[in-house]
């Protein structure tokens, strides 16, 4: 009861928060409606490809406000979380290589393509419990978490901050990459894990399918969404702006910086593994690439070109930068890199808030004006 | 015969092993402070260098328990230094640093210090800029500072009484909703000792607290701090000498990381050695 209430009260005094939710809602309902019940030949069908499409930029969206908590709130500014997505993409890619069972290309009930391609005459131990669902959506979470929390512990406690910080999360998913290109590694190597036939027994690449991971993802951004708001609306995320604002003053008046930065990168780790994990079965593959450290600075792209320390700004970002990715890559393929460096670099210089911060100074204003 | 003395060095019973002696995870509750000897505060031989610098050579001091004690001295006598030490930033080289008889500062960290009653304000003005008045006020505020109960955390109708009290007293009610970082340099000085005040240390260390502020606002500074002596003990390290004669009963003057004189302003004022150091200059 007590926890409706505080639900409800949290979106109330969300005034962005009310609109994102509502379209989020509209959308997850509209985009199905459309794929399955309106006739190809109309001109509002959405095709599948558009829904998995959509449901890959909210997987994205979920990521970014991972990001944006940690970096926006906590003035950590990690350069390798695309590590924490990739390592929860990895556990549901695992479980997906299971679920394949007999109908791989060498019909091995037991292993995987890739280890009877290998010569391997027998499972290894990592990879034992994910033909199991509940296993495997244990590890998406355990496995990030546990990454953030002994990484976030060393880091933390030592006291790395600012730049140095950034560069060893860069490090760190770049190693990651590194050991998962090895064919050893018993990880599927550079060709990663794909080929997937169904997840809980329906078929992965069924439109029906396809809707319902749309509307889990969607579903996911939106509790991802009200959790960020939660922690960030308590006392705990005050703290955490105060450690980014001033890390001594927060020391001295008595909090532990090192618990609350620790616990706010497990929790952000967390949620980009379970974007990792929506995002596998609807692109159908992960491999070693997701590690890169290109991802991960993209991903950083996209929460300052929504604007940082919103999480709506997040989810914006996200969303426009990915479109005209698509959009890009599609007509103009040679532009896109130059085009995200160049949205950096206008950002940064000179819309420090992102565009959700334009778009809060223009309203400021417009209503300055009319109060005159 | 030297290794066996050193066994039985060891194995003497009536010592108890480094190890044994709370360290600084040691979990701190408030209210342990022992000051039934009278100081609150035993600064026994610190000394702390910096590249061959020495900050601190062979500092000794005692601070009662319900005390305001001023401390001066020119620029790099180590005041600063001495704050980093007591709060835990700073580790001395060598000497002790007794907080009550059974605290040792030199083995805690710093929230272990701040949590165990030592409150400091810096001597720039250092609040939560992003925060309004309010927000800063509770975030000081006495209370479980922990992970989980910060999550949780919701303020009684108590706790808000009592921030409305403290801003009463430094003077900013009309400012309750307005991000501190909007505040004017003197109204910043009196949000941190506000701060300080929810904090509800038993010993305050207060770094400058008068600088930038026009003479109105340095008269209801040294009113408010006077105010806080009895019930905390207070020390406050200044420049503005008509300030520490306005607060001080009990002055020290630090020169070179050293004690150079202790006692009243007009003898100090009259000390020859402080004369040519610093009063003289």
């Amino acid at each position: 009861m007590s926890f409706t209430h505080e639900l409800i009260k949290l979106v109330q005094q969300d005034r962005v928060g009310k609109y994102l939710l509502s379209s989020l809602l509209a959308v997850s309902i509209m985009v199905p409606v459309l794929n399955l019940l309106v006739p190809e030949s109309s001109s509002l069908h959405v095709s599948t490809y558009v829904v998995t499409l959509l449901g890959k930029y909210l997987c994205y969206a979920l990521l970014a406000i991972a990001l944006d908590l940690v970096w926006g709130y906590g003035g950590i500014l990690s350069l390798g979380h695309g590590v924490f997505f990739a390592l929860g993409g990895y556990a549901m890619g695992m479980y997906l290589m299971r679920q394949v069972g007999d109908r791989g290309v060498y019909g091995n009930p037991e292993l995987p393509d890739f280890m009877v391609f290998l010569d391997w005459q027998e499972l290894p131990w990592y990879w034992l419990g994910f033909d199991q669902f509940w296993f495997s959506a244990l590890m998406i979470i355990l496995v990030p978490g546990l990454l953030a929390f002994i990484f976030g512990w060393l880091a933390f406690r030592s006291r790395v901050t600012g730049v140095y910080l950034s560069i060893i999360t860069q490090a760190l998913t770049f190693a990651f990459m590194l050991a998962f290109f090895r064919n050893e590694m018993g990880f599927g190597g550079n060709n990663g894990l794909t080929d997937f036939k169904d997840i809980l027994g329906f078929d992965i690449q069924h439109g029906g399918t396809r809707n319902v991971l749309f509307v889990v993802s969607a579903l996911a951004l939106a509790v991802g969404y009200l959790l960020c708001r939660y922690i960030v609306n308590s006392k705990f995320g005050r703290v955490v702006v105060a450690i980014r604002d001033a890390e001594d003053r927060t020391r001295f008046i008595g909090y532990k910086v090192e618990s609350y930065k620790l616990w706010l990168f497990v929790i952000s780790a967390m949620m980009a593994g379970i974007a990792g994990a929506l995002y596998v079965p609807q692109v159908g593959i992960i491999n070693p690439g997701e590690f890169s450290p290109l991802n991960s600075i993209e991903l950083v792209v996209w929460v300052a070109v929504g604007g940082r320390g919103t999480l709506y700004g997040a989810i914006v970002g996200a969303l426009l930068v990915n479109f005209a990715k698509t959009f890009f890559t599609g007509a103009l393929p040679e532009v896109w890199l130059f085009a995200l460096g160049g949205l950096f670099v206008v950002v940064t210089l000179f819309l420090p808030q992102g565009l959700v911060g334009l778009y809060q100074q223009t309203r400021e204003k417009y209503l300055a004006r009319r109060a005159v | 015969m030297k290794t066996l003395d050193q066994i039985k060095q060891t194995m003497r019973r009536d010592r108890v092993f480094d190890f044994m002696v709370s360290t600084g995870t040691h979990p701190v509750h408030r209210g342990e402070i022992d000051t039934s000897h009278g100081p609150i505060l035993y600064v026994e031989n610190i000394n702390v260098s910096f590249d061959g610098f020495k900050a601190l050579n062979d500092l000794t001091l005692y601070i009662d328990d319900g005390e305001l004690r001023c401390i001066i001295g020119p620029n790099g006598a180590g005041k600063t230094t001495m704050m980093d030490v007591l709060t835990g930033k700073t580790r001395p080289d060598s000497g002790t640093a007794y907080f009550g008889q059974s605290m040792d500062l030199t083995r805690m960290t710093e929230h272990e210090i701040a949590s165990s009653g030592i409150g400091r304000k810096f001597q720039k003005p250092t609040i939560f800029p992003e925060h309004t008045v309010f927000e800063n006020l509770e975030l000081a505020m006495n209370m479980d500072k922990g992970v989980w109960a910060s999550l949780q955390f919701k303020l009684t109708g108590e706790q808000k009484t009592r921030i409305e009290e403290v801003m009463q007293t430094i003077n900013l009610v009309q400012q309750c909703h307005t991000a501190a970082g909007r505040l004017s340099h003197g109204q910043k000085q009196w949000l941190e000792i506000g701060m300080l005040i929810t904090q509800e240390p038993r010993l305050l260390l207060v770094d400058e607290p008068v600088a930038g502020m026009t003479h109105q606002e340095i008269e209801h500074t040294a009113e408010l701090l006077t105010g806080l002596a009895g019930k905390h003990s207070v020390v406050v390290v200044e420049h503005d000498m008509d300030f520490i004669r306005s607060i001080a009963k009990k002055v020290t003057v630090l020169h070179e990381g050293h004690v150079l004189a202790e006692g009243d302003m007009d003898t100090i004022q009259n000390d020859p050695r402080v004369i040519e150091v610093y009063l003289g200059e």
